[in-house]
């Protein structure tokens, strides 16, 4: 908790204290340089479930991205193969970039994984919340940190 | 001069940020995108399921209807001549209402209005029939919208529609089809979102649809809350869609994956 700056505790505790009662609030998280060194759950996620969600079609990413994944004959190329993200990008910066891509690159298409306000439109169903959890944005960033090749 | 030269540069600059329209000898439309069995099955009148509903769209034409037992003959005679190239300046603008229809809602409002009849649902059956049927009159004729001055701010609506990020994954219209119309979202093709099809047989859909109906599927895919249908946000949409596909054939019925 001493990360964190008092303005991302503040937003936290004025998140925790409007957020309806059902949506689950964002974790607070901090960015240092282009990067998102701690983990948002603060454990380790699994690779292995980080994977799997890569190539479940509900989790986006390969609608743009193509990646080391020959079992999925449907991906994208809007966006970077995944192949070798590991060697590319450490642990931190890949946080950053599921979490929030814009940060990094205001005009981006890849939309931002861990933001649920400030979206235009949001259907009912989908409203208020993240597109992925803390936990499977840690699985997914565990998984990529392998890809090193 | 320097300050001149920079910004002639500043401009170009932001010329490049805001996605260049596509320019005609460019525009291409859906059916260019797809394989040669379901280009033939558009091509194919015989082997066209939407050649279905056009028939259906024709006895519909021609049967009375409401309280004034009058068909849409007994008004527009016969719709090869009466109704060719009127879907390629669709949505019109509609004096009565001060606002733009599209055909869909045209023809409801001879059904209310003329046949004193209910109006047909939003992809009833019927409606997409009678809307395929007239639209097939224009099959071959260049998109042309009306310069009516009165259309200008539904357009320009339209287009800032198509520009706005919008939904839980933040994309806009021009994310896809204007910067991203030769790639592949998954494997299958991204087109320019061009109009010339509607109602058009979608594989997918194991029927006719609207451009409406399109539209919609597209914003439930970026988790967006979708418009209504006959919203004046979907009709805006249209126009500037149409006006984007200015000079483009026609196609009713098409046939997309
Ligand atoms: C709508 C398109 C889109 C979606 C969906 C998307 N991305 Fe991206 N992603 C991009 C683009 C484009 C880039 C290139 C950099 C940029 O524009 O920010 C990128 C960059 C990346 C990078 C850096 C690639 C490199 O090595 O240069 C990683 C890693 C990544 N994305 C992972 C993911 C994961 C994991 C998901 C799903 C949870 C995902 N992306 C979903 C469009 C997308
Ligand atoms: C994430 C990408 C994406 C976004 C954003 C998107 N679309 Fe689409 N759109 C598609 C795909 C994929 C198809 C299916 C390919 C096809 O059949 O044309 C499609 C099809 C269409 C078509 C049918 C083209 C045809 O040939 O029949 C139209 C029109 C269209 N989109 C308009 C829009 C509009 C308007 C918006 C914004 C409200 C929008 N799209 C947002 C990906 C997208």
């Amino acid at each position: 908790m001493a990360r964190l700056a008092p303005i991302t505790l503040l937003a936290a505790a004025l998140l925790a204290a409007c957020a309806p009662a059902s949506a689950e609030a964002l974790r607070p998280y901090t960015v240092v340089g282009d990067a998102i060194p701690a983990s948002l759950t603060g454990a380790k996620g699994d690779a292995t479930r980080g994977r799997a969600l890569i190539v479940e079609r509900s989790s986006t990413c390969i609608l743009c991205h193509s990646g080391p994944f020959p079992e999925q004959s449907f991906q994208g190329d809007l966006a970077p193969n995944l192949t070798g993200s590991g060697n590319r990008w450490s642990e931190g910066q890949l946080r950053l970039r599921l979490v929030d891509a814009a940060h990094l690159n205001a005009a981006t298409i890849m939309p931002s994984y861990y933001r649920a306000d400030g979206l235009t439109r949001v259907g009912a169903s989908w409203r208020g919340k993240p597109i992925l959890s803390a936990e499977q944005i840690e699985d997914i960033v565990a998984y990529l940190v392998t890809l090193r090749n | 001069m320097r300050i001149a030269v920079c910004i002639a540069l500043l401009t170009a600059v932001a010329g490049a940020a805001l996605a260049a329209e596509i320019p005609l000898s460019e525009r291409r439309s859906g059916y260019s995108f797809m394989s040669a069995d379901t280009r033939a099955m558009q091509d194919e009148d015989t082997a066209n399921p939407g050649m279905l509903f056009v028939l259906d769209g024709e006895a519909l034409w021609k049967r009375k209807a409401g309280a004034a037992n009058k068909a849409c003959a007994d008004c527009h005679n016969d719709a090869r001549v009466s109704m060719k190239g009127v879907a390629t300046h669709y949505p019109a603008f509609e004096k009565a209402l001060g606002r733009p229809v599209e055909l869909e809602a045209r023809i409801n409002l001879c059904r209310t209005n003329h046949q004193q009849a209910s109006p047909f649902a939003y992809e009833s059956r019927e409606l997409l029939a009678l809307t395929a049927y007239v639209a097939q009159q224009s099959r071959g004729i260049p998109i042309a919208p009306g310069d009516d001055p009165e259309l200008a701010p539904f357009v320009e609506k339209g287009h800032a529609l198509f520009m706005q990020r919008q939904g839980q994954l933040n994309l806009g219209c021009t994310n896809c089809h204007d910067d991203n119309w030769d790639k592949k979202l998954a494997g299958s093709a991204i087109t320019q979102g061009q109009p010339t099809g509607y109602p058009l047989y979608r594989l997918e859909w194991q029927s006719l649809g609207s451009l409406q109906r399109r539209l919609r599927a597209c914003m439930t895919g970026i988790r967006a809350q979708a418009y209504d249908y006959g919203s004046p946000e979907l009709v805006e949409l249209e126009l500037y869609l149409m006006s984007r596909a200015r000079g483009m054939p026609i196609e009713t019925p098409a046939v997309r994956p």
